[in-house]
């Protein structure tokens, strides 16, 4: 029995933890923030230098060959320390998709590239207001040029290249396009978390090569995202576990009625909910892991649960935190919102809360678990 | 990360296993809750009995007492192997898991060799004497009196909420001796004879309409002073022992769970469609399934560092409340979906765990620590948040404020 992570894989974890705290992630994020530019590339820039990108990159093309358990550690320290990269989506999306679908031909063109960060990927999905599924894209392909509009790409601004869900005279496609191509314009859009940039991507008979199966693409999407969402659900729990610890550093600091608010039942219990939401969400998180790392066949409902417990405890205690703080937690200069915005990004990034619920019931009805 | 044994416990695992196949019968699925029943008691005894012969009643006690000294992952190992299979429990988890530490650590040579084997045996069943009418959450309010006569202490006043006072031969209890003292100093802890003169067990009829609770009141009931466990005025310290164990004995809510509403869900009409197929429903099932599964993997946790030597964190202190709300809100799930009909009493065991989980869920939300102390727990010695200002601190017992008691 070992449902934890081995100790080459704490240390790697301490190590990340170390780097993101000396480098002052969170104000990195602030300034993005207060910049409007779309990400901090110099923080990204050291993170490609530590070999991060590569993680999962086999050892033939450049990588450092480990697994997934290794990238669930860093998530977690992403997550705590609000990295301002593209890392979900160019490691997590991006690079899985290549790892798992892609042409021999191409992963020898594009895995080593994303190694040395001369390839920054992204995955775009989303076409319009309301949430993306397999029959109501309308970018489509034909004879290998892709026409449309993506809207909501995160980090696209400093991608080199997308995955594009597109339409096909099959069903749909995966596609991956090439961002210096002429035929696209790509767009900043505004977003209510600033610290990650989101794009807009406009397509016009734009040169594509196909990833996977021709027509099978809404699966191999389903797939990307059910290993996606367990590190998802490590960067939440990083990001849960920071709020948390400001919160509870908060309520005992500060005094009302001449003592710390943190003695007041009202506020412990809110934290102690926070605690119990965390605890919850981690312990699936880690069963996701080994689920992910295993290639069990439980990868679906696990993966789910994952989801649905990160994000409702990112959401609560991202909340509650600014609650804790008071008036000064709804200011810019706190903290605190920096956390709350990032919640939302991640809870919507691969589809929101409701989506995750019903994957999660309907993997369940297939499973047959009883 | 793996999810195997390693090959001693996988050993340990195998014979668990072989003798329970051959001495107990595997469960079914939807199980009665007999509690309190009295062939129940006597067929929880039958069965503490066999354990014991066999050396599976108190794995890990020292050998002298009827253990095997077995280490933590293996009592986790044989609890876990245990719950399949259809074998009564509820009678002797008071005694064994919160008397018998208590007498481990505090009772003399002899007392150890004399009540241990006993209670290990199910011979004598053990009880819990701390709450009162009005000490509750603030136990150490507690009022019942000891007063020093010569070798013997007379106890006098009233406890309550005592599980299994009715069939218990003993019980460990906690009293004041001095109220002239600060309240957590004034207390003294024994253990008594149920038996004895002056002491009168009346059961009270629950919300479920069974009776596993008791008052228990002492009229100058005699307790000589070789059963005072540690000294004078170490009452509180003593206690505070048990109450750890008690927290870890009370633990997981028994009773229906989400696979139980999934199933339910499934099997049952909602407007002419599967309930299955209602959103809300599913909302809440993706909830409990969350909830169930991560009580699930958090002990996973506790276990894998308890099979590395390391000592768990404080992660399980979460699983009452957590599996006590979920208790609590699938039995009303259960019970809403049958709409006008899910008042009527049924033999339909599917509908009883509804009705049973609604009915029982508010007493496990408050035995042992309710949801409230259990998230003061949680923000005091896990997050180390300061304790609220206490306005009885410092004060004499006896000038302390009380309301209608």
């Amino acid at each position: 029995m070992n449902l934890d992570f081995s100790d080459d894989q704490k240390f790697l974890q301490n190590e990340a933890r170390k780097f993101l705290e000396k480098e002052e992630s969170i104000k990195r994020s602030r300034e993005i923030l207060d910049q409007s530019s779309s990400l901090d590339t110099d923080l990204w820039q050291k993170i490609v230098a530590l070999g991060w990108t590569g993680i999962r990159i086999p050892e033939n093309f450049d990588g450092l060959g480990l697994g997934h358990l290794e990238l669930c550690v860093i998530a977690e320290e992403l997550g705590r320390f609000l990295a301002p990269v593209p890392f979900s989506s160019s490691v997590y999306l991006f690079t899985e998709a290549v790892i798992k679908y892609g042409s021999e031909e191409l992963k020898k063109d594009i895995l080593p590239k994303l190694v040395s960060g001369e390839i920054v990927g992204t995955l775009a999905v989303a076409e319009d207001f309301m949430a993306p599924s397999s029959s109501n894209i309308k970018t489509e392909v034909l004879n290998n040029k892709i026409s449309g509009k993506k809207i909501a790409v995160p980090d696209a601004g400093i991608a080199t290249h997308s995955i594009v869900v597109c339409k096909s005279s099959n069903g749909i496609d995966l596609r991956l396009i090439d961002h210096k191509d002429k035929s696209l314009n790509i767009l900043k859009q505004d977003t209510v978390d600033g610290s990650r940039g989101h794009f807009c991507i406009e397509l016009e008979n734009t040169p594509s090569i196909l990833v996977g199966d021709e027509g099978n693409g809404w699966d191999l999407y389903e797939s990307i995202i059910n290993q996606a969402a367990v590190l998802f659900s490590f960067e939440q729990v990083g990001g849960s576990q920071a709020t948390l610890d400001m919160a509870v550093n908060y309520a005992k600091e500060r005094y009302a009625f001449g003592k710390p608010i943190g003695s007041f039942q009202g506020v412990k219990h809110k934290l102690a909910d926070m605690y119990v939401a965390i605890t919850l969400a981690k312990s699936n998180s880690y069963y996701a892991a080994w689920a992910l790392s295993s290639e069990s066949s439980d990868l679906p409902v696990a993966a789910a649960t994952a989801r649905v417990s990160a994000t409702k405890a990112f959401q609560l205690c991202s909340k509650e935190n600014i609650q804790t703080h008071g008036g000064n937690g709804f200011t810019w200069e706190y903290d605190c919102h920096l956390f709350y915005k990032r919640s939302k990004l991640l809870s919507l990034n691969i589809g929101s809360l409701s989506n995750w619920k019903e994957k999660l019931v309907s993997n369940l009805e297939k499973s047959n678990i009883n | 990360m793996d999810f195997k044994d390693n090959q001693e416990q996988a050993n340990f695992r195998k014979k668990c296993r072989e003798w329970l196949e051959k001495n107990a019968k595997p469960k079914t699925g939807v199980e009665k809750n007999e509690f309190a029943n009295i062939n129940y008691l006597q067929a929880a005894k039958d069965w503490q009995k066999k354990k014991y012969d066999a050396g599976w009643a108190m794995l890990h006690w020292p050998k002298e007492y009827g253990g095997i000294a077995a280490s933590a992952i293996e009592r986790i190992i044989w609890s876990e192997e245990e719950s399949k299979f259809d074998v009564p429990r509820g009678i002797f988890e008071i005694g064994l898991g919160m008397c018998g530490p208590v007498m481990m650590e505090y009772a003399s040579e002899n007392q150890k060799a004399r009540y241990l084997p006993p209670m290990a045996e199910g011979k004598e069943i053990w009880c819990q004497l701390f709450s009162e009418p009005s000490a509750g959450s603030d136990v150490a309010g507690l009022r019942s009196k000891a007063v020093q006569d010569g070798n013997n202490w007379i106890i006098n006043g009233q406890k309550v909420w005592t599980s299994g006072a009715h069939f218990s031969d003993y019980g460990i209890l906690v009293v004041r001796h001095d109220a002239s003292l600060e309240k957590h100093k004034g207390m003294t802890f024994f253990f008594i004879d149920m038996k004895s003169p002056g002491i009168e067990v009346k059961p009270i009829k629950q919300i479920t309409g069974g009776s596993s609770f008791n008052e228990v009141y002492f009229n100058d009931v005699v307790v000589p002073d070789s059963q005072r466990l540690g000294e004078i005025g170490d009452g509180w310290k003593v206690a505070i022992t048990t109450l750890m164990n008690e927290r870890l004995a009370v633990g997981d809510a028994n009773g229906a769970d989400v696979e139980d509403a999934f199933r339910w869900a499934k099997s049952q009409d909602d407007l002419g469609e599967p309930l299955i197929n209602n959103k809300s429903v599913r909302s809440s099932i993706a909830d409990w399934y969350c909830e169930a599964n991560g009580l699930k993997n958090t002990k996973l946790r506790t276990m894998s560092a308890l099979s590395k030597g390391e000592t768990p964190g404080p992660e399980a202190s979460i699983t009452k409340i957590v599996s006590a709300n979920k208790l609590q809100d699938i039995g009303n799930f259960g019970m809403d979906s049958l709409d006008m009909s899910g008042m009527l009493k049924t033999d339909d065991p599917e509908i009883q765990s509804f009705q049973n989980a609604w009915l029982g869920a508010p007493g496990l939300r408050i035995a042992g620590g309710t949801d409230e102390i259990l998230k003061n727990i949680i923000a005091e010695r896990v997050l180390g948040l300061p304790q609220d200002a206490r306005a009885d601190k410092g004060m004499p017992y006896k000038d302390i404020p009380t309301g209608k008691a």
